[in-house]
This record gives C-alpha cells, structure tokens and sequence, in this order.
C-alpha cells in the first residue's frame, strides 16, 4: 500500500462538512474523506505542535465523506474540538483491518456496544439494519446515562429496523427506558441457532471482557465471537510498538480480533 | 580476500574511508561512566584506528545512529508544516556480530512489519556500511552463542580482528581491494573471529506456553526492578518510540514533532486518556520485555528479538540479569510440562 520512501508520518488535511454535537463532550466531526474505508479502521488526526489521536471511523458515506466521532478527553482532542464546519482538520489513514461485513450479514447476529465504542460498529449496524433479516440482528447499546447517548438519530431508525437494547447503567428517577448494564441484556436474547450466531463486542475493556463471557455463557462459539481493540498509538503503522500485545500490533493486525485471537492476548 | 595491517597500515585505509564516509565506531570515553570515575564505551566519530576501542564491548549500542533518542520529523510554523531534514551521509558503522543480528531486528520493525516503511529510518540506513568487529574473546554477560548470533557472515564491508597489535582484515567488498592494497597490507589469511563459548549460556524454550505469564517468577521484580528503563536504553533490539509535539514560542505559533525513545519499562508506557494503564507492576513489564525478546518476535518473524549481548545485565542498577530471567523462564516452562 506505501511506496518505499514515502513518508507514512505525513497527514492530509480534510474538510470539516459538518459537526454533530451528541454532547457536551462528544462531536460527530464528518469529513470530507473520499477514499476507501471500512467500518471498525481508524484515522490519526493530527493537530501540529499538539500531537496525534488515533479515531475510529462512525460512519462512511461512501465517496463522500467519513464521520470521526471525538470524546474531547485530553490535548488533542480538546484542540480537535477547537475546528469548526469549512475548516479542515489533518488526518493519516484510514489504518487497522476493520470489519469484514460479509461475516455478519446473513442471519442471527448480537452486537454489544458501550459508550464511544458504538462508533467503530455504527457502520456494521446501519448495515445489518438494512438486511432483509434485520429482525434477527440483535443490538444492545449501552450508556453511562441518558444524557450520555451518542447517535439518538441512528438509534431512533434502527429501534424500528431492528431489534434494538438501549440501555443505561443509571438514570434519574422517571426514566422510562432499560437500566442495567449490557451484559445483563445478554442472556435475555431469544436466539433460534445460538451454534451459528455471531457477535461483535466494543466497549471499555471490562465491558468487553464481562461481555465475551456472557455470550459464551449462552452458548456462543469462540469462533464467532469478535472484539475491536484500543491500546495506546503513537504511529498507526507497526513500528512505535505501544500498541504491541504478545505477537499482535493492534494497529495492524486489529483493531478488530476474532476472540479465538483476541482470548490469548494478554497485555 | 585477507590482509594483515599495522596500525599505520589500517589508518591509512580509515583515512581513505573517511573521505567518502563518515566512520562510527566504539570510543572509550574517560570518567564518562555511570558511576564516578568510571569510563564508558558508546557510539562516535573516529578517524583513526587510536580512537577505536576494540578490546571492551559498547555499553551503548549503534542503534542511535539509526533511530535517534530524539529524532525531529517535522517543523511547524504558523501555516507550513515542513519534513525534518536528517543527516543521511554515506557512513561505515563498526559493530561486532551481535550487533550485527541487531541490525537485522531493527529493519525488521521499522522496514519489514506491516506494508509501511519508516522513511526516515530508510534514508539513514540506505547510507549505511558496515564492519564487522571480529570477537576474540567473549566479554562478561554475552550469551550470543546460546542466541546464535555469535557469527555473521555477510552484511558487512570487511571484518578486522584486533590481536596482537595488528588488523587482520577478511575483506568482503572487492571496491575496496585498491585502498587494501595501496596501504601496503600483506595478504594473509583471515576470517573474522568470533567466540563459541560464553561463560553465560542461556536456554530458551522452544515454546512458551501462555501459563508462563501468570507464573509466580515475575513477581520477584515487581519489587527489585526500579523501572528505570536502562535496559531498554542500552538494548540494541529496543525500538519502540513516543512521538511528542512541542511548541517554542509562547504565542504556540512554532513548534515541531519528535520521537523520542519509549521503554516497556518505564511509567506511561501503555498510559491511555483517563489515565488506564495496562501493566503497572513492574514484574508485569519485565514479563512483557522478556517475552517479546525470546517469544512474541519469534512468533511473528521466526527468530528470536534478543540477540544475547548483554548490556542489559550490564546496565542494570539492581544488577538484575536477563540471561538469568530467560534460564528461569526456560524452568518454569519445563516444570510446567511435568
Ligand atoms: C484504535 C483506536 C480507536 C479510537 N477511536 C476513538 C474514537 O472513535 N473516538 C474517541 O473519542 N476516541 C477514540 N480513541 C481514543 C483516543 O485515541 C484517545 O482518547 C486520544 O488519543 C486521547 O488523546 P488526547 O491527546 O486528547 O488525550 P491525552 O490524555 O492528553 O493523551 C495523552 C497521550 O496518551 C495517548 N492516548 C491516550 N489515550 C489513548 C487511547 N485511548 N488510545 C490511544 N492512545 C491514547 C495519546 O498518544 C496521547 O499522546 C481510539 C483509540 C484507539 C487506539
Ligand atoms: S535496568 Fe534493571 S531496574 Fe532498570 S528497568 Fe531494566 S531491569 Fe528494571
Ligand atoms: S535483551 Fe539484553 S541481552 Fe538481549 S539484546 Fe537486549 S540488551 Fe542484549
Ligand atoms: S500504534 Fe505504533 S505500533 Fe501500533
């Protein structure tokens, strides 16, 4: 893919189209990326004299653009937030293998998300939404509080289109939707053939782990189970070595991991 | 083809060299150590064979004339950003066998992992030449021939083995057979030393079972490791990198990104948004370390990072010792098979 002597470190700038603001702390920056790009890889946005941050892609207008969905957290997040619509930002990328949509395609499917890791599945459920079974495309979606949701348009559509867990770990009182983490909606998902059901799992680490055992609990094969990975990047390109777990750089070989992989990685 | 040098004899083939080629090589530098009064052996210019210390093994490796302990890549001002130019002159490094099979460990990450090619480590190491220090003798703490990285073969210009006063050169680089003979060497018959015993051996196991990580080992250095990260500093196979913005000027309009060596060891390593960290004790990274050096880089290459110099044992302030890891480790797995 890089030609010998072309310098990987180098960014290019972007448009900003549009900023979507989900809350006080997390912004859809959509940009005008046309290339090739699958859900679940990531760009490094680059802010000069600031540094870099690796970011999943939320969403992919094909040819037309690609939405970074940002949790100002920290120095280079907090100067991203800094960027309005018509501006540019830099980015590299896109970077990591992605999903691989075909695999989830036809029949029954559960995918666990937590806070910003519904970004990198967002693509895979739009596109699962859109399936003829879309009925049997399971999807708990997990917030710390209501006023923590991400993507309340998406949501909307895909309650409709499929069969939608919205849940948070705690909300005011009156509330009227689900409360409890999303590992206890796991077992309460009527599945036809668990042997052949697959599932996607993002979210914080102990999210993903408490999840991973849930599905197995219910009788999910390792095989079909997959997780997207975050560790700390300085390059996106196999070489600082940060992001390293045993003989894996996530960078390269994930973000995304079968959890036949995945289980053996001990950081 | 062999030659044997006096030292004038090999200075006038360094004077010759030095007019195409920038020569680095180990130079003892006099009460420059880590503890007063001692003298420590790194990595510099040399234009003359006095300036070589060929009897002590370096303490630091070469591998900061590739991959620098802070290396620019790009300059920023207020609308430009500019690609850092680097020093990529024609330069002969002398390295013995060792570091030799380092070298081959350091292409490995940064040329040959994935389908991207650091350019900027590419630029300095297409000028780079080498010549291979023969080894007479094995110095205390190396382990190469446990490592299989005792001899080498080819890679390099010539090789010179240092005895008796003289320069015993194989010379591998037949454009250089003029420089040889216009010095006045007498042919011989050399080959390059090297050592086939170490007082150190080491035995890695063939496979590392995943048990091995949460084995009770480990936790010895949870304490005695200070996580200061020399090991990682002087290891001619470390290669890991932070990358660091700054600005200098206080209006922020200037500034620049830099890599600067990281270390497994060291605080921060695995540090994300929010402060989560993935391995705080320190047994946990001396496991990570040791790992990647006799198992994770094999897994993926098909031949071990670790190339048994030794300079961790060396450096290490709590004289710590890694052969002395890896022979624990290899117990550990064959108690395990039992
Ligand atoms: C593959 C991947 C995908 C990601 N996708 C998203 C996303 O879609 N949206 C989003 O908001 N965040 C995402 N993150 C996390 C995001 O990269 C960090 O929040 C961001 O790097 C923090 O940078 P900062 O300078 O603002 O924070 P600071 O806390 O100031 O960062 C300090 C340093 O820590 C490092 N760092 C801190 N946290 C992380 C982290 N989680 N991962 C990697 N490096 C880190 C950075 O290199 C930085 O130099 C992703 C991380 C990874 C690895
Ligand atoms: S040099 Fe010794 S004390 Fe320092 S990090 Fe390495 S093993 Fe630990
Ligand atoms: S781990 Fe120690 S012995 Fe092995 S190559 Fe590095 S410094 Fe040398
Ligand atoms: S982020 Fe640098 S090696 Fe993966």
């Amino acid at each position: 893919m890089s030609m010998t002597n072309r310098n990987p470190y180098i960014s290019f700038p972007s448009e900003i189209l549009d900023v979507i603001k989900h809350t006080e702390k997390e912004y859809t920056f959509r940009m005008a990326f046309q290339g090739d790009v699958k859900p679940g890889q990531f760009f490094e946005v680059s802010i000069p004299k600031f540094g870099e941050a690796p970011i999943s892609v939320s969403g992919i207008e094909e040819g037309v653009s690609v939405d970074l969905t940002i949790r100002r957290v920290g120095r280079v997040t907090n100067m991203v937030f800094e960027h309005m619509k018509g501006e540019s930002l830099l980015m590299r990328g896109p970077y990591g293998n992605g999903f691989d949509l075909d695999l989830y395609r036809d029949g029954e499917v559960i995918v666990v998300a937590g806070g910003t890791g519904v970004s990198p599945v967002r693509g895979v459920v739009e596109a699962l939404s859109l399936t003829e079974d879309a009925a049997d495309k399971h999807v708990i979606v997990g917030f710390r509080s209501p006023d923590d949701m991400l993507f309340r348009k998406d949501l909307a559509n895909w309650e409709e289109r499929l069969d939608l867990w919205l849940t948070v770990d705690g909300a005011p009182e009156g509330y009227e939707g689900k409360v409890g983490l999303v590992t206890k909606f796991i077992p309460e998902i009527e599945l036809k053939d668990v042997s052949s059901a697959r599932a996607i799992v993002v979210g914080p680490p102990a999210m993903m782990r408490f999840s991973v055992m849930g599905l197995l609990e219910k009788g999910f094969k390792e095989e079909n189970i997959w997780v997207s990975q975050e560790r700390k990047m300085c390059c996106g390109l196999g070489i600082c070595g940060h992001c390293r777990v045993g003989d894996k750089y996530i960078c390269l070989d994930g973000p995304v991991f079968n959890y036949t992989e995945s289980k053996d990685m001990i950081d | 083809m062999g030659y044997t040098l006096t030292r004038s004899e090999f200075d006038q083939v360094l004077e010759g060299l030095s007019e195409k080629y920038r020569l680095y090589a180990p130079v003892l530098k006099k009460g420059q150590g880590r503890f007063t009064d001692t003298d420590v052996v790194i990595y510099d210019f040399v234009y003359s064979s006095s300036e070589i210390e060929f009897e002590k093994k370096s303490d630091y490796s070469f591998k900061e004339i590739l991959t620098p302990l802070s290396q620019t890549l790009f300059f920023f001002t207020e609308n430009v950003i500019k690609e850092a130019d680097i020093d990529d002159s024609e330069a002969i490094v002398f390295l013995r066998s060792c570091d030799m099979h380092a070298l081959k460990r350091l292409d490995q990450i940064y040329l040959h992992n994935g389908s991207h090619v650091d350019s900027f480590y590419k630029k300095i190491r297409d000028k780079l030449h080498f010549v291979l220090i023969g080894c007479t003798s094995s110095f205390q703490d190396c382990f190469c021939v446990s490592m299989g990285t005792n001899r080498t073969e080819d890679g390099y210009l010539f090789s010179v083995n240092f005895v008796d006063g003289r320069y015993d050169v194989d010379l591998k680089d037949a454009s250089l057979e003029e420089l040889f003979a216009d010095s006045g060497a007498a042919a011989g018959d050399v080959t390059a030393a090297y050592v086939t015993e170490n007082e150190v051996e080491v035995h890695v196991p063939e496979e590392i079972p995943n048990s091995v990580i949460g084995s009770d080992l480990w936790k010895e250095y949870d304490k005695r490791c200070v996580a200061c990260g020399r090991c990682n500093l002087v290891c001619p196979t470390c290669s890991c990198f932070t990358m660091q913005d700054a600005y200098y000027t206080d209006n922020g309009k200037v500034g620049e990104r830099r890599r600067v060596g990281a270390s497994c060891m060291i605080d921060g390593y695995s540090t994300v948004a929010g402060g989560g960290e993935y391995r705080k004790k320190h047994g946990e990274r001396m496991r990570f370390k040791t790992l990647h050096k006799i198992s994770d880089f094999r897994k993926r290459y098909g031949y071990d990072m670790c190339v048994g110099c030794g300079r961790c044992d060396d450096v290490c302030p709590e004289y710590i010792s890694f052969s002395n890891i890896i022979n624990k480790v290899d117990a550990a797995v064959k108690e395990g098979e039992q």
